[in-house]
């Protein structure tokens, strides 16, 4: 009895710190959303207010959809943010198998080679890249930003994906060898199919700090048609500090497309982190 | 052994993609980085090696010497609050989270964990203005508990400004040390628990003697990540204080200072090779920091195979 009632407190005292938390988490996004939708007036009288009829008020959207280029920033952060995905995902994927499977010289020291990247940040070649990509002509454009990424990137993918692939079975590999099949066909045929849940996770590491990143953007590609969506905003919302239905607004828009994606992969995202890579 | 062996072409081409890009965009600038920093412009607009002179330059002249201390002693204060207030939160959610038949637990991981995807643009905006005193969200929160006179423009203050932005990245990121730390708890085998439990150690008393000495090695990671990203961070800052990180220069960081110094900043002209000189001075920090850890510490941490 006496045990049973201990735990029970101690559940309602779990509980109650989880929610603490989590309130504390989840009040700016929450308070940012509600006064999108309501007059400047209500903004100010009541800020802790749902939006009531005569309160909403749409004002900040129009004037920020009819403002900046916001369908054009968000195409262009796809486009960098799935490009340099898709690079990472095979070139890291490529680079792990050949890690965990093969015994060659160097072996060791590639592995080790790849993974400094990891602990040093690419920020500090910043000087040197600019140089780079202002020599190869490819300041302001999103190749540039892709090529960053994919290198940002890699690092760690490489880490995360040969723990995984060492636990592909070598029996089922090598019967693929005993049919024939070539290796190019046992990497992509049998073993990637085989680390998806590993892929998700890298993907979902790799995916947030590109969408977000400002560094890059603001450094390698300024300029107003290869805009990414985080930029995009810094600049739009800085031009608008006065104009606080459209600051809540362009502050919503942004936040939208990233939560969605965020609950779309949460569930992978768990799994993947909690089946190993730490372990 | 290799004189009979083929040479096994198709182990260069899993691995020639990776290698060339990271080797291109990542190593060569950064050792072109740490180049640049020993060369100055002359006044015919060519290049001439100066050694060491950027670095008695940024150490010694008091004008340089002054900025980056003063962005050091910040950054070192901005992984001070992370390591006492993150960390310790991220382990404290993720050993409530991990206890079982815990109702809800996915719930509450998805929540605390929306801030971290979050852009450094948002997170910066949205605080400024809950902190902010015309909107007045935190001084009327404030007045509901009573503390009102409590209340002040933390981000205008320079004695606050950068604990508050401290706080801020703190409550940004505390979903990192979460997860890691989970993940490391749901490794623990039930039967060490259940040995424990026979042995009455259980609740307090078996995190402190069986848990927490069993996911040490996790905890020396998510510190060694910690350091690494507040040494290297920049977007909050510049988002929230702009880059010349006021009030009065009191939440500069090195990663402002590297901006500011690089491209210039109202009256102050670029300088590719100050910025290199600062770069390659960060590359140092970071490196000492990452090889005290793995050589200090985490070779002292003790790792248990179930």
């Amino acid at each position: 009895m006496a045990q049973a009632r201990i735990s029970a407190g101690r559940s309602i005292a779990a509980h109650a710190v989880l929610i603490t938390y989590t309130l504390i988490a989840l009040f700016p996004v929450f308070v940012i959303l509600i006064n999108s939708f309501k007059s400047r007036k209500a903004i100010f009288a009541e800020p802790l207010a749902l939006p009531t009829r005569e309160t909403f008020d749409l004002i900040g959207y129009t004037t920020v959809l009819k403002q900046g280029d916001f369908f054009g920033y968000f195409q262009n952060s796809m486009i960098v943010t799935v490009a340099s995905l898709f690079f990472v995902l095979l070139f890291g994927a490529m680079a792990a198998f050949a890690l965990s499977e093969y015994r060659f010289r160097g072996n060791l020291l590639t592995g080790l080679y790849l993974a400094l990247g990891i602990m040093i940040p690419i920020r500090l070649g910043t000087v040197a890249t600019l140089e780079l990509m202002v020599a190869s002509g490819l300041v302001n454009t999103l190749m540039a930003l892709i090529l960053v990424y994919t290198a940002q990137g890699l690092p760690l993918a490489v880490f995360i994906l040969s723990e995984f692939m060492k636990q592909v079975s070598d029996d089922l590999k090598n019967a693929g060898r005993v049919d024939g099949l070539s290796e190019y066909t046992i990497f992509f045929r049998l073993v990637l199919p085989l680390v998806r849940p590993a892929m998700a996770t890298v993907a979902v590491f790799t995916m947030i700090p590109i969408w977000n990143d400002l560094w890059f953007p603001l450094i390698l590609a300024p300029a107003e048609s290869v805009k990414t969506i985080t930029l995009g905003s810094q600049v739009f919302i800085g031009q608008f500090v006065t104009n606080w239905n459209a600051v809540l607004a362009a502050l919503s828009l942004a936040i939208l497309p990233v939560l969605v994606l965020y609950l779309i992969f949460s569930r992978q995202l768990i799994r993947g982190i909690t089946a190993g890579a730490v372990k | 052994m290799s004189g009979r062996k083929p040479i096994r072409w198709h182990i260069a081409v899993f691995l020639a993609p990776a290698v060339l890009v990271y080797t291109a965009i990542m190593i060569v600038p950064l050792f072109g980085t740490l180049n640049l920093s020993l060369f100055n412009q002359t006044p015919e607009r060519t290049s001439e090696f100066v050694g060491l002179a950027n670095f008695r330059t940024l150490f010694g002249d008091p004008r340089w010497s002054g900025a980056f201390w003063n962005a050091l002693g910040n950054n070192a204060w901005f992984f001070v609050v992370h390591m006492l207030v993150q960390n310790p939160i991220g382990i404290l959610l993720a050993a409530l989270l991990s206890s079982p038949r815990l109702r809800m637990a996915a719930f509450y991981r998805t929540a605390i964990f929306i801030p971290t995807i979050l852009s450094f643009v948002i997170v910066g905006f949205v605080w400024k203005l809950i902190l902010s005193p015309i909107w007045g969200i935190a001084p009327g929160m404030l007045d509901v508990v009573g503390l009102k006179s409590l209340f002040a423009p933390w981000l205008g203050k320079e004695d606050y400004a950068l604990t508050a932005l401290a706080l801020v990245s703190v409550w940004q990121f505390v979903g990192i040390p979460m997860m890691l730390i989970y993940a490391a708890l749901l490794s623990i085998p039930d039967e060490v628990l259940e040995a424990a439990e026979m042995d009455g150690i259980t609740g307090m008393s078996q995190f402190w003697k069986i848990k927490l000495p069993l996911i040490l090695p996790s905890v020396g990671i998510i510190s060694i990540l910690t350091f690494v990203g507040n040494f290297n961070a920049f977007d909050l800052i510049y988002v929230a204080q702009g880059a010349l990180a006021g009030p009065d220069f009191s939440t500069d960081i090195l990663g402002t200072f590297l901006y500011r110094t690089f491209f210039g900043f109202q009256l102050q002209l670029g300088d590719p090779h100050m910025g290199a000189t600062i770069a390659t001075a960060m590359f140092g920090i970071i490196l000492i920091g990452v090889c005290i850890y793995l050589f200090g510490i985490q070779t002292r941490l003790r790792r248990y195979q179930f």
